[in-house]
């Protein structure tokens, strides 16, 4: 067997694999993050609770109505990103105005609610969520074994951030959401909708975080409290990142899932708290984050 | 030093003061009835997160930080403090004096790291460490995990007063508390505490002005920090239990819950809303998971209708300042 810095190359393989997937997942939410705090300039705290609705949404679609993996891809984030919608037009739209705190406390309550709903009616306990059956099982590529859904996870991920990029940096839609971001008065002034521009952007990042719980539902199991803790890693990254730029959430997503992953396997102990470490590192070294452009 | 020079301020006294008198004096009163009335170990909790909630209003109220990690210092404390008096034998007070120190320390390096980042950053950053802090807890063997520290001893104060009766716990709790209280109302009403104020309103201008506002901030958080410490090291002692809840962010959000409903930046504020909210639990213990349901709803209320809290809505109606 090869082994490499004396640990076996299979054990080191497999844990890099396991770093990229939970980087898909650190990636697809704070890019979500981020794209919500341009437009409307809040935290969104209730991301980890709409990224956990989206993976019940997954179990309940297919327990109750027999809809399968690829049909939740496609239903589930519209179901949840209406919700979003919703959430939007009942609450966020009112504290506007306010300092941007009240938008981190109201959406951590909203958060509290949700989660609290989930855990009376489903209990605290995972239920499990069948891997489809054209992604099951895997292949051997010779130095290492590959299951098929992860590899599945880390491209449709990959993909689906790539994407987000290219309509935000490179459309005209792109454009006009960046402009708002920018003087939301202005581009009032030329005759766009901005209110409902910032009714769909947050309708969007809810969106891509019920679609992380979707792809999140067959590798973790489903449970109430899923999103609880992941969201404040996600903010751990997302300070790191900085919220300037969108290839930087992806890049920062990705590479500190690796690094979590690398921990795992050379010390052990400290892979929980790996990603706060090189944030606070961060924070004295480069406060702005690696990609931020304001202080 | 800028600090010193105060010319302004002594004139605007007076009015205020005779009506917080007043209060402080109508709250006394209530303290030292409450514990032939109620049950005196609910109160000495209530006590204790009546501190905790002071010290952090200290910073969103009087520095416009919003800290989200505050459960580190509260938590932490408690599990030194629990530590310190079972495995160590130290007396009670030495064990408070020993955690709030510990806190404080954690503070500088907590403080030193978050203050770097304003804003939603800032309650990020201090909910992240906070998280950290909870995962190290987890770790290291003397808090016992998920067990937590069990049979705290609350031993003898100063090796003469036998605080294991809850009424001699109880003036013991009351004391502190109200010595944090009345240290937490010098701060703000100090010089030191109007630029704090001037930080919050506008941190560009007392820049401009010449205040170092970082280091402002630091001593105010570490401030906040030790006073939170102070807290959850009582807690431990009253409850003769540390435990990991109290290291968690649920913690570090119901401090915001108790600060919020009471009113930010009023100096009773915090206390109303943590008797509330510790009462609330308590009745509530027995509905399970509404609770969260039932926090959060208060949340989403606060801040859509009732920014100012209930001390803040009554300091407002009545006109003056509480």
């Amino acid at each position: 067997m090869v082994e490499i810095f004396g640990i076996p190359s299979q054990a080191l393989l497999g844990q890099l694999l396991i770093g990229l997937i939970n980087g898909s997942f650190y990636a697809l939410l704070s890019l979500g993050l981020a794209v919500i705090f341009g437009m409307l300039n809040i935290i969104n705290f209730s991301h980890g609770a709409q990224y956990m609705m989206g993976a019940f949404a997954a179990y309940l679609l297919l327990q109750y109505l027999g809809l399968n993996y690829w049909g939740a891809l496609l239903v589930v984030p519209i179901l949840v990103g209406a919700i979003g919608i919703l959430i939007e037009r009942l609450f966020l739209r009112h504290i506007r105005e306010l300092d941007h705190l009240y938008g981190l406390i109201l959406t951590f309550g909203l958060a509290l609610i949700i989660e609290g709903l989930f855990r009376n009616y489903f209990g605290s306990s995972g239920k499990p969520y069948q891997i489809p059956t054209a992604l099951q099982g895997g292949r051997n590529l010779g130095f290492m074994y590959l299951p098929n859904y992860r590899a599945w996870v880390i491209v449709f991920s990959l993909a689906v951030c790539l994407a987000t990029w290219f309509v935000i940096e490179r459309t005209r839609l792109g454009s006009y959401l960046r402009a708002a971001t920018e003087n939301p008065a202005l581009v009032r002034a030329f005759g766009i909708n901005v209110p409902r521009m910032v009714t769909l952007t947050y309708g969007f990042g809810v969106a891509l975080a019920a679609l992380a719980g979707v792809m999140a539902a067959p590798v973790y199991n489903v449970s109430p409290q899923m999103g609880s803790d992941l969201i404040i890693v996600v903010f751990a990254v997302v300070v790191i990142g900085g919220m300037g730029s969108i290839l930087g959430a992806i890049l920062t997503g990705f590479g500190l899932g690796v690094i979590e992953g690398l921990t795992k396997v050379f010390f052990p102990e400290a892979s929980s708290t790996v990603i706060f470490v090189i944030m606070a590192v961060v924070l004295l070294v480069r406060p702005a984050g690696l990609f931020g452009r304001t202080v | 030093m800028a600090m010193a020079v105060d010319p302004a301020l002594p004139k605007l006294r007076n009015g205020p003061e005779r009506s917080l008198a007043a209060a402080f004096a109508v709250t006394l009163v209530v303290f030292a009835a409450a514990p032939f009335v109620l049950y005196p170990v609910f109160l000495m909790q209530a006590l204790c997160f009546a501190l905790f909630a002071c010290a952090f209003n200290l910073l969103i109220g009087y520095v416009g930080l919003l800290s989200f990690g505050h459960a580190m210092f509260f938590g932490w404390a408690s599990y030194v403090a629990a530590h310190a008096a079972k495995s160590w034998g130290f007396p009670p007070e030495a064990a408070l004096l020993f955690a709030t120190l510990c806190a404080a320390g954690l503070g500088v390096v907590a403080g030193g790291i978050a203050i770097r980042r304003q804003g939603i950053y800032f309650a990020m950053i201090t909910l992240a460490l906070a998280q950290m802090m909870y995962f190290v807890a987890l770790r290291v063997p003397f808090t016992g995990g998920e067990d937590g520290i069990q049979n705290v001893p609350r031993g003898r104060l100063f090796g003469v007063i036998d605080l294991s009766n809850d009424m001699t716990m109880y003036v013991f709790v009351l004391v502190v508390v109200l010595a944090g209280f009345l240290f937490i109302y010098r701060i703000v009403n100090s010089p030191f505490g109007e630029v704090l104020k001037a930080i919050r309103e506008n941190e560009l201008r007392a820049v401009s002005l010449g205040y170092k506002t970082d280091r402002y901030k630091l001593v105010a958080f570490v401030l906040s920090a030790t006073l939170a410490g102070l807290a959850g090291a009582l807690k431990a002692l009253v409850l003769h239990l540390a435990s990991l809840t109290d290291v968690y962010w649920t913690m570090s959000g119901e401090v915001v819950l108790m600060t919020l409903v009471g009113g930010l930046g009023t100096l009773f504020g915090p206390v109303v809303g943590a008797f509330l909210i510790v009462a609330l639990e308590n009745y509530l213990a027995s509905f399970g998971q509404w609770v969260l349901v039932i926090q959060g709803s208060i949340f989403v209320v606060c801040v859509l209708a009732f920014r100012r809290g209930m001390i803040g809505e009554l300091g407002n109606a009545l006109r003056i300042k509480l």
